[in-house]
């Protein structure tokens, strides 16, 4: 029996099996106890030949929608932006893809040096003196943040925003829950901004940190200065979670406004949305907070001959090292995402991020003004925002979105599966993806109503 | 014996911010179709300090660079212990890339998605068969997060029961994750020391289970590369006394077709996607952990899960849920290229994976054996573990190491298990060729006798590398970990 995966010959085999002195292949396996052994063939499909898998994997991504086979104003922490053809080109090379973690550095240079220059992108990105070399994705990056704190503090309470994204603030929850940490939601105002008023209240000095979304859910872009001196005023530290960072080519670094954390998620760095994963977390902090930092870093060093070089370092932290006591449990980080992320970036610059944000504020910023017209609709929130936005519709948002995908439109998410009290609302998002006439067919679609 | 390491022409590149010049780009945009907008005033930032600016072309000969830096899987061998490092099939990157799977969103109504759940539902059933667990969830993101998130199920399981345990017993050849994960979950760790013959005996675990142990976490075939021949019986002891056991499915490529973990009378295990099933590892990620759990456990797995119903596939959450551990339903792109992996191998396709794995495995050992000091003589499975014992010339694993990769080849897993003095861990899998395991095996046999002749050899090495062995220490004592302009 041949299969293109695997070399051995039938001669092969008998060659192997005579070196190694056993008289068959499964006597090999005589370790296994005849209790522990399965006595019948496992039942799966196949094996398919290399046409035949393509052909039926065929048949199932045609049967989803996507944002080439629909007009889609979909966001909530997953963006539509362009990647340009560069970027799979680069990140395709299968020296990259089919390396493992770094371990031996003289021969993983091409992975460490990219993954420095991430670290140091997401530096000047966040305003922030030091980032790892990347987490599984932005919410499971904000519970890391959030253990952090609470190692950093010794204190026990912490204060999370209710407009930060739904799976950020359940993942946080989900990782906290073993640990004695006492989560509280904070609530939000008219404009969309977690409530300062409500924040001074529940901010006390057991407070370990306050974690808010900039641009938080709502797509309204949040008083990072303001949570920033709240916070620190009871001695807690403000954890930023940044889910779409093409705002940040525009907006200020959260770190040059007083964060002591900055997380996210790198999917819009040229990730493909590939329905919500693989993606990208990036973690950065103050240089104080180093050593209590999860995941990999990555450092500048010299061989013997003084020429510089790329290595892991600080791994003392690590688990690999510490076991029981170390500041994670992260063992791989999302290289290849990272290394996506870098090329991205690269190819973007300084000013193409910048013209790429105003890109999408503008088309944002369109849209939410022809939709605010219709009659019957509204904007429940007055903060300012990026690329999102709630809109309030009249009639049911279900039957509406349901209307609008019969025409070829993903209108935008409804919030009422999250949001109690939010029935009649709904999150839209717009980005350079989306033409003045998708804009505008999106607007006539709504005024057709539900 | 010719050696396959050489040097070829390997160029030099700087850092991206040392490339940059102001004025370049390599991104287009199209003219903007709307009025431009602003925001209020003391909300936006002049620029993005220090980002590069570089044209295409620059970009591309900097990762081209890069990327020759680099060894991979395509590179050639890379006999990485407990990592599965085997070939990743080329048509699985075809598939990931799909539109229908690439660009589709995730909050895309399901309606709309069923392809995509479909496949979702059909990589539960799959690995469900193949562990013999039926209850599956997809959404942890690599294995040590699946690790974590059985974990939780465990803990949620007992306190259901109305139990506050305080213990997990670790043997003392696991994973780092393991004892971390534990922690993560509020346990203390107990190490449980395994055998000489470097196996857990029923015995050990019996002496140290009580009722405050929460669980057992093993990883079977251990890393050691031994069958944990007592498992059925631990699992039974663990039982007894009220715990759960769960197993680290790092080395699941060693069972596929052959015996299955929910047949042991294991709880709960994660799987690594990316090491038995073929996904690339991307320079250290992104992996795929899903876990897998016993019935009784289903209740408490982390959501989503997919299920079928009449009205079609959907994503649901299990009635007592641990919760998600990130957003979304998982790496769903790494699921893709699982699922192709296990379509194109079939029933007996997988099993010939565990059978080439392990007679690739024993190939090594019988043809090293000799030569190189085996510390643990049991009948190895897919990976074995030799010491640097019998080197020479004050020689040690990572001198070996380096010198592989003179030789061509990228070093094994060294200093793991924790156990063995001087370890190193080969696994071959089963995507090696008799002619591969023969070179590779000349190449040891070679650096063995140059401990002997010429040590500096090993000591020195690498020496066809375009830099050398690199000061760790320094890297530590002064961190550097970013570019800065001053530089």
């Amino acid at each position: 029996m041949s299969h293109p995966y695997i070399p051995h010959t039938e001669e092969d085999v008998r060659q192997m099996l005579n070196t190694v002195g056993v008289p068959t292949v499964d006597a090999l396996f005589e370790g296994l106890p005849g209790e522990v052994r399965l006595t019948r063939p496992l039942e799966l499909p196949g094996p398919l030949a290399e046409s035949d898998l393509l052909r039926d994997l065929k048949r199932l991504a045609d049967q989803n929608a996507t944002v080439e086979s629909h007009v889609s104003f979909l966001g909530g922490g997953a963006y539509n932006h362009f990647i340009p053809a560069a970027v799979d080109y680069l990140v395709s090379r299968s020296e990259f893809t089919t390396a493992y973690t770094p371990y031996q550095p003289e021969i993983s240079q091409g992975t460490l040096q990219a993954i420095f220059e991430f670290q140091t992108m997401i530096c000047q990105l966040t305003g922030m003196d030091v980032a790892n070399a990347s987490m599984y994705d932005g919410a499971s990056a904000c519970a890391e943040a959030v253990l952090m704190a609470v190692r950093a503090t010794r204190r026990r309470r912490v204060l999370i925003s209710g407009a930060l994204h739904p799976h950020y603030r359940e993942t946080v929850r989900t990782y906290c829950q073993c640990l004695e940490v006492e989560l509280v939601e904070v609530p939000w105002d008219t404009s969309g901004r977690t409530s300062p008023p409500a924040l001074r209240e529940l901010l006390d000095g057991e407070t370990a940190a306050l974690v808010a979304g900039y641009p938080n859910f709502f797509g309204v872009i949040e008083g990072v200065a303001d949570l920033a001196e709240a916070a620190h005023a009871a001695g807690a530290r403000l954890v930023v979670a940044v889910p779409e960072p093409v705002a940040l080519g525009l907006l200020k670094a959260p770190g040059e406004l007083g964060a002591d954390i900055v997380v996210g998620e790198g999917q819009s760095f040229g990730i493909p949305l590939s329905f919500g994963g693989p993606s990208l977390g990036f973690f950065a902090c103050r240089q104080q907070d180093l050593r209590s930092m999860p995941g990999r870093l990555v450092g500048e060093t010299v061989d013997a001959q003084g020429k510089r070089g790329y290595v892991l370092t600080l791994s003392t932290r690590e688990q690999h090292i510490r076991r029981e006591k170390a500041t994670s449990n992260i063992c791989s980080n999302q290289g290849l995402c990272a290394l996506t992320a870098t090329i991205w970036l690269a190819l973007l610059g300084k000013k193409g991020i910048r013209e790429l944000a105003q890109h999408n504020l503008a088309k944002a910023a369109y849209a939410r003004r022809q939709i605010a017209a219709l009659p019957g609709f509204s904007l429940p929130f007055t903060g300012p925002v990026f690329n999102e936005f709630v809109v309030k519709v009249p009639g049911r948002v279900q039957m509406l979105l349901d209307r609008l995908a019969g025409l070829g439109i993903l209108g935008g998410i409804a919030l009422a599966p999250w949001y109690e009290g939010m029935d009649d609302c709904l999150l839209v998002c717009v980005t350079e993806q989306n033409s003045r006439a998708q804009i505008d067919a999106l607007v006539a679609a709504l005024a057709g109503g539900a | 014996m010719e050696s396959l390491g050489t040097t070829g022409l390997v160029l030099n590149e700087k850092l991206l911010f040392e490339h940059s010049d102001p004025g370049r780009q390599g991104y287009s945009l199209p003219p903007l179709d709307v009025e431009e907008a602003t925001l209020p005033a003391g909300l936006t930032r002049d620029e993005v300090g220090g980002l590069p600016e570089l044209s295409e072309v620059d970009v591309v000969r900097h990762f081209t660079r890069l990327s020759t830096w680099n060894y991979g899987v395509d590179s050639g061998f890379y006999p990485l212990g407990s990592c599965t490092m085997k070939y990743n099939p080329k048509v699985n990157e075809v598939v990931a890339r799909l539109p229908g799977f690439a660009a589709t969103h995730p909050h895309a109504p399901a309606a709309l998605c069923q392809g995509a759940l479909e496949l979702m539902h059909d990589l539960q059933q799959a690995l469900a068969e193949i562990s013999g667990f039926p209850a599956l969830s997809l959404q942890p993101a690599a294995g040590a997060q699946g690790e974590f998130a059985g974990m939780l199920v465990i803990r949620a399981w007992h306190e259901s029961r109305g139990e506050k345990r305080h213990r997990v017993l670790i043997p003392d050849t696991a994973h780092g994750t393991n004892p971390a994960s534990a922690a993560l979950c509020g346990y203390e760790v107990s190490p449980v020391a395994s055998g000489a013959d470097g196996r857990l005996s029923a015995a050990a675990v019996a002496a140290q289970m009580t009722e405050d142990v929460a669980a057992l976490m093993v990883t079977n075939p251990n890393t050691l590369g031994l069958f944990e021949s007592d498992i059925a019986e631990i699992c039974r002891i663990v039982h007894a006394k009220g715990g759960l056991v769960y197993c680290d499915g790092a080395n699941l490529n060693a069972l596929l077709g052959m015996a299955r973990p929910g047949d042991m009378g294991i709880d709960v295990m994660h799987f690594n996607l990316h090491k038995t099933f073929a996904t690339p590892h991307g320079g250290g990620g992104p992996g795929a952990g899903p876990v897998g759990g016993c019935a009784k456990l289903a209740p408490f797995l982390p959501a989503p899960v997919v299920e079928k119903t009449a009205e079609g596939y959907r994503l649901t959450s299990p009635d007592r849920s641990v919760g998600r551990v990130k957003a979304f339903h998982g790496h769903f792109g790494v699921l893709v290229k699982a699922y192709a992996y296990i379509r194109s191998m079939g029933a007996d396709g997988l099993k010939r994976v565990a059978h080439m794995a392990v007679l690739n495995a024993n190939y090594v050992r019988a043809r090293l054996q000799e030569v190189y000091h085996l510390p643990y003589r049991g009948r190895s499975l897919h990976e074995v573990v030799f010491s640097d014992k019998n080197l020479e010339g004050g020689c040690h694993t990572l001198d070996l190491a380096k010198r592989l990769i003179d030789y061509g080849y990228h070093p094994p897993t060294i200093y793991f298990p924790l156990v063995v003095k001087g370890a190193i861990m080969i696994e071959p899998t089963e995507t090696e060729s008799l002619e591969t395991l023969d070179e590779f095996c000349e190449a040891m046999l070679a650096i063995a006798r140059e401990s002997r002749q010429s040590p500096e050899l090993l000591l020195k090495a690498p020496g066809r590398t375009r830099i050398g062995r690199l000061d760790e220490t320094a890297a530590a004592r002064r961190p550097k970990l970013k570019w800065e302009k001053s530089d």
